[in-house]
């Protein structure tokens, strides 16, 4: 518990305390966060850090023709460079940002899509309801991976295109995750009472029911960070995510693909560098869900 | 072969007054917060052979854990730290996982208090009364099946041929709880442990089910712990009763010995709970008129011609058990539920029948307190924030005008400031009825609906929390509706009855006149159902209405 703030005053003063207790409490949490969650979180911070960084870190130009095609490691270019040439560790770097970039935007989009259109089913109820529920149901009918490269086909494929269906087809997972969750808490007694004063839908909606869902919510938002991830991913080794000559894990995969037949390891990175951050935010999801189920381990 | 057969052939000699268990300095600690705290503190208790001994206290008291370790069972989050529990010559916390499993559903059974969670939704009932039996190779599944249908007919569950037949929600809460009754008793225990099995039935439903178990506890001369917080029920099904009180043992008596002349101060506080009575004052202008309502939840018609009135500043209780349509009166009166036909008035002039088009002003002045303080109270926010909420949201009141109405309000209910910047988790069950109370007083309400307010709650908390709103009613000049099925309460709080039954009003008037006779029928059986103080009660009542509990 916070300190007992001796004089209260004005409403600015009374949410200090609070937000002063939250950030002790979330450093405990962290200190008896198991070894895999520690991990995640070192590997995702660094992820970031690299794509935040990208342009200072990074050797040469994401787009960059710097030497001959295919070199081989080490040398001036560590990691060797690609069929055009370019330095595969600048893509890699670079690539970082804009996949991960791109990823959170979507995941984002997609949050905000299904979770409120989630809660508006949720709450309201009847019609508006079933109308939202049967419209999502046939959006999950198709196939999202088909359905995305269709539509991509037809609206073209610039980065904004990407992430807007990404996230539409998407947010379908998300809106049926936050009604189920939802209708749980509408029926509680409190959330009657906050209609009984008069409570407008927004107060309802954000102050009495999304602090009560937020936890599976958490949980599922590292979940779909990590399927959008790969959905980008796939899309640029079809040749409809990110175009070149931007650089994009997927893309790099596909593009260095026959280095494979020649026994070369270097297709693996990218596809490695995915491979790892899905992992790490898994890891991070299993302990915020462990930590929040309320399940403890007895015995 | 029959059960009563197999009785003599298994225990030629059991006769009464031989120990049958005897726990002997039983310690106990749960564990919370990572730290390990004792639940029971040394507790002995001795069973002898046919003898029926009854557990009481409030909540936390240990009573349930008590029950569980003389089965040699401590839950999860639980572990038995000392002492000893003898069963028929072996100790139980000795014996060993298999063996205690071995005499588990064959000699000691334990009936839970809800057996609507307790039974598997998926299997028929009669598969889960013979799976004990069957499982421990006591008898064939065709055999067992017959002393099944056996015990439905004793325990009078209706159609007893066939009721086993059915799933579990295809039965009434009553008929589930003598079905487990029936599954405790499959393999005829010597023992059986009955945790609150009649605590969430109506008073016309616990009847029978207490009637039941007493007729087949009796018949089958087997050995029980009757675990109840309420008095009255144990003393119709008790020899012996044993007080509690924070894992410790208060006292013990016989049980008339112990409702005539209890010793202890805690024992005669529980007692005098009971005695809490109100003068009925009349009222003058009614603030409330409910005229001839009919409702329905879609095709399914709830209210039936439905009138009550509600005088200012009086309380008004509504009585019925469940299904009756008292919640749905109250959602009819808040606005939730818009009424087929008829007409609702307040202070004079007529309510605005659906909750979204009535203003705020009319919001502020009709509030509602709920059954289930857990639920009631949103759980992510702090009791500053639940109780400031209406008063910036209704009267504007923001900063100090805000924190010093905040304080004004604790200090009514009896709490302090250092309650603000808790979360309702972090409150005793009585501590958030009255957070609850607050939040409904805070915007100077004219009319409160109480729902069941204190059904949740401990006999002693329960009291504390009538006396509150008796108080706040002289002082503020709150009216109250009150729903509840406990009658106790309506002879505790009430100016009026209003007797309700299948969606009408079947009686109602002050509450001098709904209580003396002559009654109603109905009203009549609802009386009548209250178990009271006295341990012939029940045997009493069933031969005055000259059945042994009726089928329902």
């Amino acid at each position: 518990m916070s300190a007992d703030p001796a004089e209260v005053v004005s409403t600015a003063a009374e949410l200090v305390p609070q937000r002063w207790s939250a950030l002790p409490a979330a450093w405990r949490a962290l200190k008896r966060a198991p070894p895999s969650a520690w991990f995640g979180l070192i590997v995702i911070a660094i992820y970031f850090g690299f794509a935040i960084l990208a342009p200072v870190i990074a050797p040469y130009g994401e787009a960059e023709i710097v030497g001959g095609a295919y070199d081989e490691w080490g040398g001036d270019y560590l990691l060797g460079t690609d069929q055009l040439g370019r330095d595969l560790l600048s893509r890699l770097i670079f690539g970082a940002r804009n996949t991960i970039g791109i990823a959170v935007l979507t995941t984002s989009l997609s949050f905000t899509i299904g979770g409120v259109l989630g809660l508006f089913a949720a709450i309201l109820g009847g019609w508006i309801d079933q109308l939202l529920a049967r419209a999502v149901d046939i959006l999950m009918a198709i196939p999202q991976l088909i359905f995305a490269l269709m539509l991509l086909s037809i609206f073209g494929s610039s980065i904004i295109n990407l992430i807007l269906i990404i996230a539409v087809l998407d947010s379908t997972r998300v809106f049926r995750l936050t009604r189920a969750v939802a209708m749980n808490v509408v029926v509680l007694d409190f959330v009657e009472a906050a209609r009984l004063q008069g409570e407008k839908l927004g107060w309802i909606m954000t102050r009495e029911i999304l602090p009560n869902i937020l936890p599976p919510l958490v949980a599922e938002f590292g979940l779909r960070f990590c399927f959008v991830f790969l959905t980008i991913a796939a899309l640029s080794f079809l040749g409809l995510g990110i175009q070149p000559p931007t650089a994009d894990w997927g893309s790099m995969v596909r593009e260095n693909a026959t280095l494979i037949n020649y026994g070369d390891v270097t297709p693996l990175l990218p596809a490695g560098c995915i491979a790892l951050l899905t992992v790490a935010v898994n890891f991070v999801v299993d302990w915020f869900l462990h930590k929040t189920s309320g399940l403890r381990d007895e015995h | 072969m029959s059960i009563s057969e197999r009785t003599e052939q298994v225990r030629p000699s059991a006769g009464a007054g031989e120990t049958l268990l005897e726990i002997k300095d039983l310690r106990i600690e749960g564990q919370s917060d990572e730290r390990w705290h004792a639940i029971v503190k040394g507790v002995d208790l001795t069973l002898r052979r046919g003898e029926v001994l009854g557990l009481i206290g409030e909540s936390g008291a240990g009573k349930s854990t008590i029950g569980l370790a003389a089965m040699g069972y401590a839950r999860p989050g639980c572990r038995i730290t000392g002492g000893s529990v003898r069963f028929d010559g072996m100790d139980l916390l000795k014996i060993g996982e298999e063996k205690r499993r071995a005499l588990w559903g064959t000699r000691i059974a334990y009936v839970a208090q809800s057996a609507a969670a307790s039974f598997n939704p998926a299997h028929k009932l009669i598969g889960q009364c013979v799976e004990a039996s069957v499982g421990h190779r006591i008898s064939g599944e065709d055999e067992a099946k017959r002393t099944a249908v056996d015990l439905f007919r004793r325990l009078r569950l209706p159609d007893a041929d066939h009721i086993g037949y059915r799933y579990p929600h295809q039965v009434s809460g009553g008929q589930l709880q003598r079905a487990m009754t029936a599954m405790a008793m499959a393999c005829r225990p010597d023992l059986i442990i009955f945790d609150e099995p009649t605590t969430a039935l109506d008073v016309t439903t616990q009847i029978e089910v207490l009637a039941a178990i007493k007729n087949v506890v009796r018949q089958f001369h087997t050995a029980a712990i009757y675990i109840s917080h309420d008095l009255a029920v144990v003393a119709q099904m008790a020899d012996r009763v044993m007080v509690l009180r924070y894992g410790e043992l208060v006292e013990e008596a016989p049980t008339r010995e112990m409702l005539t002349n209890p010793q202890q101060p805690y024992t005669k506080s529980l007692w005098a709970v009971r005695s809490l009575r109100k003068e009925e004052e009349p009222g003058q202008d009614q603030i409330l008129r409910v005229d001839t309502v009919d409702a329905a939840y879609g095709v399914l018609k709830v209210l039936h011609g439905v009138s009550i009135q509600v005088p200012r500043g009086r309380t008004v209780a509504v009585v019925g058990e469940s299904g009756s349509g008292k919640s749905t009166l109250a959602r009819v009166i808040t606005g939730l539920l818009p009424p087929l036909s008829g007409s609702i008035s307040f202070d004079g002039k007529p309510l605005t029948p659906r909750l979204r088009n009535r203003d705020k002003k009319l919001l502020q002045r009709i509030q509602m307190i709920y059954q289930m303080p857990d639920t009631a109270l949103n759980p992510r926010r702090r009791v500053r924030d639940i109780l400031g909420r209406p008063l910036e949201h209704h009267l504007g009141l923001t900063g100090s005008a805000r924190h010093t109405r905040l304080l004004e309000l604790l200090k009514m209910i009896e709490l302090d400031e250092r309650f603000l910047d808790r979360f309702p988790s972090e409150l005793s069950g009585g501590q958030k009825q009255r957070i609850c109370i607050a939040r409904a007083l805070a915007i100077n309400p004219e009319l409160i609906i109480c729902d069941e307010v204190t059904s949740a709650l401990d006999q002693l908390v329960a009291e504390e929390i009538l006396k509150l709103l008796l108080r706040l009613q002289k002082e503020l000049g709150v009216s109250y509706l009150y729903i509840t099925h406990d009658l106790a309460t309506v002879k505790a709080i009430a100016d009026e009855i209003v007797v309700m039954h299948q969606g009408r009003v079947v009686e109602s008037g002050s509450k001098t006149q709904v209580l003396t006779p002559p009654h109603h029928a109905y009203t009549e059986l609802l009386l009548s159902s209250v178990p009271e103080m006295d341990p012939d009660w029940l045997d009493s009542l069933l031969a005055r209405r000259g059945m042994p509990a009726a089928a329902t």
